[in-house]
């Protein structure tokens, strides 16, 4: 055995961490882009954190085809289902509390226990969405009073397939208000995360993926926003946009909505603080479905 | 002609342990009553004992109302709904994981068929909580007049669907900010008293629910106690006329769940193997222990003849029985009074001239006992037609046209649940839209679901259980 000088092991770590690799979430798996392509994510700080999957428009179409896959089976679950599901989804978080705040802390430049509020508070957020999947039917439908022997009922029924873009600056409690409404509708989704900030973006995938969420409801694309927005604004299997976090391209992707009279939600004056931002969600996403029937003998 | 004899089936009565005896739970413990006495509980099915519990006297509800009122001003009514609703959502987690547990406790303290129990009361039960704990931070988008709680409410429920009846009570009480005094059933209490140990276990604050067991005094003190400001009640529309009578002047609100005769409509068109299940479900789902039972069948005279020999075969198809046993469709009648009633109202109907018909199933030599019965040339005047028998009892009339089935159909003080049975959809509007009932079933029988308002016309009580209409009486 050769002489090793003494000071070298102390210097080997007795253990190397292993890193995790940032992957995209289509059709409820984890592929890499079909690019082939990453983008280093840094902190608010400017210090690198890791590499995300640099989406292309190849797989924004791939994730279109999930959602679309995914909506008749989701939207035709009964609304009790779908809030066990999404409560599912706030125990998951819950359990990886840790990991959310120190993505959250780096992402945007809080400190712990600010972080910690942020997560309380999409986690929370679940919550009140799973309370919301099983009663705003009977908020927004009712009975209507025609004049003749008609039984006349209104409800709510899912537009369909919704790109959702998340606010960039709220990468995580902004990214689970604009996602959760969505599907708790009974919509599937396709949401392009944080350009600057998406690592929460795929560890909420990754609790999606645990929380019994059928396979295509939520699909979580990484990359620039420029690139993945004009093509799912333009596609014409997309029945919704979020224009939330669509920031100087808004205007520009409505107008590629129009094509195919896409319903929009422009962006707004959104405070991710409010813990009952109420039906102004999930309404823009759901269709009034009005059934006749004659009453008669 | 049988082809196959089924083998028993039991569920393992090991998931439980019943103690031997019970206290009240006050102020988040198991408390000694003050009265001293005690009751007995027994299991219908064999007339075993199963455990002691307390009967509360006029200082325990005393104290168990101190206790509610305090909750609710320092802990309950402040807290924001979020954290209210979060309390809900443990709770009917909890519940879900010992679903079976509690179905198999229900079964031994009420009779009922474990597999009732098991697929029908305990799923329904949890997901009560669950769509309650949604709305406790909601209420401002339910439209209704007030968000405010009212305060204390005093709660009383029957033994037929103990645990259900408790979550239709306890969870939109506590979503919307009240706290509770429930006093479950004389011969029913176990459930209630494993959900006690529910809100340990999820560490609701103590004095949210208070549970009070005991007999009728008991439920007397809780509904007279000057300190609720709400007063819900399900059970006979006599007990709850006399609540209404000590509850006015009081200013407090009530709402009662009570009695029904419903009528279970099967026109000529009707789809009758279909048909058939729904008044087999109807009438014998739970011993016909059902307030909502379709216990009148009004059938087109033309179908007749066709539909009861079908619903004869059927019948006699029925496995009466231990109720622990997964084959079992019909268990034991609940106690040896709610037996006597039965008893009484069947005789009542052989004297006053109608046709009783039961299937040839055996009956089990210990526990209250009576097979699933149908009576024929059943007049409007007679007693079974006119009078909740409130057991596996079917009384069978004839009608010719749609107008005479719905002049008999609310020919009853009665109006919380009927039945129509049709493939034309314009003749079962038509008709749901002339029923005077809270609850109009059509091709199906029986089905609840904590979304949707359950509740009453007439003598069959006032205020709706469930649904954003349900929250509208623990609000104000």
């Amino acid at each position: 055995m050769a002489d090793i000088p003494s000071h070298i092991p102390s210097r080997i770590p007795s253990r190397i961490p292993v890193r995790r690799t940032y992957k995209l979430y289509v059709g409820g798996a984890f592929p890499r882009s079909e690019s082939g392509r990453s983008y280093p994510v840094t902190s608010s700080a400017g210090v690198h954190l890791a590499n995300a999957a640099l989406a292309s428009r190849k797989d924004v179409r791939d994730a279109v085809v999930a959602a679309r896959k995914a909506f008749p089976g989701w939207s035709g679950r009964t609304a009790y289902n779908r809030g066990q599901i999404l409560y599912r989804i706030a125990e998951m978080m819950e359990g990886r509390r840790a990991q959310f705040a120190e993505e959250v802390a780096a992402a945007e430049g809080v400190g712990a226990g600010r972080a910690q509020a942020i997560v309380s508070a999409a986690v929370d957020r679940w919550v009140y969405y799973a309370g919301w999947a099983d009663k705003f039917g009977q908020v927004l439908g009712g009975a209507n009073p025609v004049s003749g022997p008609y039984f006349n009922l209104s409800e709510p029924d899912p537009t369909g397939v919704v790109g959702v873009f998340a606010p960039p600056g709220s990468p995580l409690l902004g990214l689970v208000s604009v996602l959760a409404p969505v599907i708790t509708a009974g919509n599937t989704a396709v949401l392009v995360a944080s350009e600057r900030a998406p690592l929460p973006a795929v560890t909420l995938a990754e609790a999606l993926a645990t929380s019994d969420l059928p396979a295509g409801v939520a699909n979580i694309l990484t990359g620039r926003l420029a690139e993945l927005a004009p093509p799912l604004a333009g596609h014409a299997d997309v029945n919704a946009l979020d224009l939330t976090g669509a920031g100087g391209l808004a205007a520009e992707l409505e107008a590629l909505a129009a094509t195919t009279l896409k319903r929009v939600l422009r962006p707004g004056q959104d405070d991710w603080a409010d813990p009952d931002p109420g039906l102004s969600r999930i309404r823009p996403f759901v269709e009034t479905k009005t059934v006749w029937h004659p009453i008669g003998r | 002609m049988e082809i196959f004899e089924y083998a028993p089936a039991p569920e393992s009565r090991s998931i439980v342990s019943i103690r031997p005896s019970y206290d009240l739970f006050i102020d988040g413990e198991f408390v000694e009553a003050k009265s001293g006495e005690r009751i007995v509980t027994v299991n219908p099915a064999d007339e075993e004992p199963l455990a002691e519990v307390a009967a509360a006297g006029e200082a325990d509800v005393e104290r168990a109302f101190a206790a509610a009122r305090r909750a609710f001003e320092r802990v309950w009514s402040p807290l924001p709904g979020a954290e209210r609703g979060k309390y809900l959502f443990r709770i009917a987690r909890i519940i879900q994981e010992r679903a079976r547990e509690l179905a198999v406790l229900e079964s031994l303290d009420n009779g009922k068929p474990i597999k009732e129990t098991r697929d029908v009361d305990l799923p329904l039960v949890a997901a009560h909580f669950f769509y309650h704990a949604g709305w406790a931070d909601k209420l401002a988008h339910a439209g209704l007049a007030s968000t405010r709680p009212l305060g204390v409410a005093a709660q009383v429920i029957p033994w037929n669907f103990p645990l259900m009846m408790l979550a239709w009570k306890v969870a939109p009480a506590l979503a919307t900010g009240n706290t509770v005094v429930l006093k479950p059933a004389e011969t029913t209490p176990l459930t209630a008293l494993a959900f006690a140990e529910i809100c340990q276990e999820a560490d609701l604050p103590p004095g949210v629910v208070n549970i009070v067991t005991g007999a009728g005094d008991t439920g007397r003190a809780v509904v007279a106690h000057p300190d609720a400001d709400k007063v819900a009640f399900t059970g006979s529309t006599e007990v709850g006329k006399q609540i209404a009578r000590a509850v006015a002047g009081t200013g407090r609100r009530l709402t009662l769940e009570l009695g029904g005769k419903g009528a279970n409509i099967v026109y000529e068109d009707a789809a009758l193997d279909q048909a058939v299940e729904g008044i087999v479900s109807g009438i014998f789902f739970n011993q016909g222990h059902v307030c909502c039972a379709g216990s009148r069948l009004l059938v087109q005279e033309s179908i007749a003849e066709e539909l009861l020999a079908r619903l004869r075969a059927r019948i006699e198809r029925l496995r009466l029985g231990d109720p622990l046993d997964k084959n079992t469709d019909i268990g034991a009648i609940n106690s040896a009074a709610q037996l006597a009633r039965i008893r009484e109202l069947a005789a009542a109907g052989e004297a006053e001239g109608a046709t009783g018909w039961s299937p040839s199933c055996p009956i089990p030599e210990r526990g209250y006992w009576f097979p699933p019965t149908v009576f024929t040339g059943v007049t409007q005047a007679h007693r079974i037609a006119r009078e909740e028998i409130f057991g596996p009892v079917l009384s069978v009339l004839t009608f010719r046209t749609p107008e005479e089935a719905v002049v008999k159909a609310n020919n009853t003080p009665y109006g919380l649940s009927a039945g129509v049975w049709t493939e034309k959809g314009s003749l079962m509007l038509w008709t749901a839209s002339r029923l005077r009932a809270g609850v109009v079933w059509s091709n199906t029988f029986n089905v609840f679901d904590p979304a949707s308002p359950f509740g009453g016309y007439k003598e069959s009580g006032y205020g709706r259980e469930g649904g954003r209409h349900g929250l509208e009486a623990y609000l104000g």
